[in-house]
């Protein structure tokens, strides 16, 4: 009886240990098969591919963003440059530097009808300049921000912010701060005297103007900072006023406690803008372009709006309206708010906001050879 | 007792060179093949790179001077180039200053365990970054920081610290001052105790005694010390930025400035080919005079 037992017994005892064993062997590979996540490989500034704007549409599509992050767009381009076709999937630009992507031939076309340009906030958005080329699209515009003046409030009254001639106030010797790179910097200082519409296309007198102004501010000047830099001199207190900068350092830090702020002056602001594209040469361009029309969606928008790193504006109505729903607070700070003086849509429409652009009539080695000269005065 | 013969000398001693060349070269391989794959190498390609062009944001093999005449006909890259040498400089000398009251004391004055547990201390700020460091400085510094506050007890300031060349300064002795002390410590203790004694018996005062005895004993590693505080302080990027506000730019910074702008990677190698030739002379003009002395006795 004992023996007819072990018969019967022992095979499917060792059949179960085998099978059991063949499967916790295997299990480990058919479960990362299943679940392996596309990888999608994202250039962009910092912030873009943090869990707070991802994590839930890689959880709802079975993807990883891997993101690489620059600093300018000169690092940008020749991040792609020196990389194979195809390296990046998806690439966050800023909006003057998208003509010289699609010049360079690293960004494939888009098709206008998948994305809400029905729905966006300003009709300039909908023909913004480089992202497209004849009548094709290339880059679809995702988020803004305005540079102007941006205080230390306990420092500087909203009176005297309204104008860049703050930036020469004899109490802000030494306190006022540079956000180190020329273009916004020059750019602020090319509105200030009165160049408007036309600061970037400089003659050779206006250029030579703009320089003069740029260097007497020298002496005001307490130091030229990177974002950390920037951040940290604003919060402690050791710069009271910040040339280059707007709401996307501020923002951050206002939203935190500290008495800052931006505002827009009397001479002008300037205008960031970030804008998608697909990478030339990726095999990912259907999950790419789910991602964008994701981002462009009212959910989407409302997350570029509140992104961690630093904050942007909406650009698509729906978005503005959901972002008013879920968040009052951070759209009333940020002045999306219909009838609000800081409304980024009614300045656009006043005429006292520019696009971000590149030199017209200068190279930017020209102007980059200014900056080095101006910062060793 | 017979002798060998001069031939079977020869030959016993010829082997025996070889088994030692042999001996030598193993040890010396590595460093040898590292420093030619990690240093030389990199060195002629970024004194080449220093002769490319950059054309739509790619660099393009070339032989041109352009970049040089162009880094050389500007005044900002000799201004900087001044002040980095200058802060360096000052660096070096305070930081050997300061340390080495520092050090005679570890050497002289305290016993050996203390001596060991001051060493062991001195090393361990290096297991933190050192970005993090200059940042911790942020708190201190600021004109609302710990410093200030401090200050304000006895009446005075506040004072703007950093974004200033004293806030650089203060971060290159966060970088250079422990190893200074360390160097020096380990520089003054080998020094032979009897030859302080006799100058001591002999009516040397103890003041008198550092400067003719001990000094002149500890002269290579004082100076080594100091070189290598000149070369970290040189080529340091983050107090010069961080604690000195880019106000204005060094070196290092300069090179940081041209990359980021049309990414002109050949400029930035013009720049740091003139730091690396300038480092190269001081190294060897320092270790000439520490020598030469020690050499001439």
């Amino acid at each position: 009886m004992t023996d007819e037992k072990k018969v019967i017994q022992s095979p499917a005892r060792r059949g179960i240990l085998k099978y059991g064993a063949a499967l916790s062997v295997s299990l480990p590979y058919i479960t990362s098969v299943k679940a392996a996540p596309t990888e999608i490989n994202m250039l962009a500034w910092y912030g873009h591919g943090e869990p707070d704007m991802v994590a839930e549409f890689e959880a709802a599509n079975n993807v990883k963003f891997k993101p690489k992050y620059y600093a300018g767009g000169d690092n940008m381009l020749a991040l792609i440059a020196q990389s194979p076709p195809g390296t990046y999937d998806l690439i966050l630009s800023d909006g003057e530097f998208v003509q010289q992507l699609n010049a360079a031939g690293y960004i494939e076309e888009m098709d206008a009808a998948d994305y809400p340009f029905d729905d966006m906030l300003h009709e300039d958005f909908t023909q913004f300049p480089g992202h497209w080329k004849d009548g094709k699209l290339f880059s679809m515009m995702l988020r803004g921000g305005h540079l102007g003046v941006s205080y230390n409030t306990t420092a500087v009254s909203a009176e005297e912010a309204a104008s860049y001639a703050c930036f020469w106030k004899p109490e802000l010797e030494g306190k006022v701060g540079h956000f180190d790179w020329h273009l916004p910097s020059l750019g602020m200082m090319s509105l200030y005297n009165g160049n408007g519409a036309g600061l970037w296309d400089l003659d050779d007198a206006k250029w030579d103007k703009v320089q003069e102004t740029t260097t007497s501010l020298r002496p005001q000047v307490g130091g030229f900072f990177d974002y950390g830099g920037t951040f940290n001199s604003l919060k402690n207190g050791e710069m009271l006023a910040m040339c280059g900068i707007g709401d996307w350092i501020t923002g951050v830090l206002e939203k935190d406690g500290a008495p800052v702020a931006s505002v827009i002056p009397k001479e002008g602001g300037i205008q960031f803008t970030e804008s998608y594209s697909i990478g030339k040469g990726t095999d990912k361009a259907e999950i790419v372009k789910k991602f964008i029309q994701y981002m462009m969606s009212p959910d989407g928008q409302v997350k570029s709006a509140q992104m961690a790193a630093y904050p942007g504006f909406c650009v698509t109505k729906a978005g503005r309206a959901k972002l008013q729903e879920v968040d009052p607070k951070e759209a009333m700070r940020s002045g999306q708010m219909d009838g609000n003086p800081n409304d980024p849509i009614a300045l656009i429409n006043d005429g006292r906001i520019h696009y971000r652009d590149i030199p017209v009539q200068q190279s930017l080695e020209d102007w980059n050879d200014y900056w080095s000269e101006y910062k060793n005065a | 007792m017979t002798s060998r013969p001069a031939s079977v000398r020869k030959t016993v001693n010829s082997s025996s060179n070889k088994r030692v060349d042999r001996f030598a070269l193993a040890w010396r391989l590595p460093i040898i093949v590292w420093q030619t794959l990690f240093f030389l190498g990199p060195l002629i390609f970024m004194v080449a790179m220093s002769f490319f062009l950059v054309k739509n944001y790619r660099m393009e093999e070339a032989f041109e001077l352009k970049n040089w005449n162009k880094m050389f006909s500007k005044n900002y890259f000799w201004d900087s180039y001044i002040l980095t040498f200058t802060l360096a400089t000052v660096s070096t000398i305070v930081a050997s200053v300061l340390a080495f009251p520092a050090s005679f004391a570890l050497a002289f004055k305290v016993p050996e365990a203390v001596r060991r547990w001051a060493l062991f201390l001195l090393i361990i700020p290096f297991f933190t970054s050192y970005l993090v460091r200059i940042f911790a400085w942020y708190v201190i510094l600021a004109e609302s920081g710990a410093l200030n506050a401090l200050l304000d007890n006895f009446g005075l300031g506040p004072f703007t610290m950093l974004n200033t060349k004293f806030g650089t300064l203060v971060g290159y002795m966060t970088l250079t001052l422990p190893l200074v002390v360390v160097l020096q410590t380990f520089a003054l203790s080998n020094i032979d105790r009897n030859l302080v004694q006799a100058a001591n018996n002999l009516g040397c005062s103890p003041f008198r005694s550092i400067y003719t005895v001990i000094m002149p004993l500890a002269k290579t590693g004082l100076i080594v010390a100091a070189l290598f505080c000149f070369i970290l302080s040189f080529g340091d990027f983050v107090s010069p930025y961080y604690l000195g506000g880019s106000k204005p730019p060094t070196l290092p910074i300069l090179i940081i400035d041209t990359t980021k702008s049309g990414q002109q990677w050949p400029r930035a190698a013009v720049v740091a080919v003139v730091m690396m030739v300038t480092l190269i002379t001081i190294a060897f003009a320092a270790l000439a005079l520490a020598y030469r002395t020690r050499a001439s006795r």
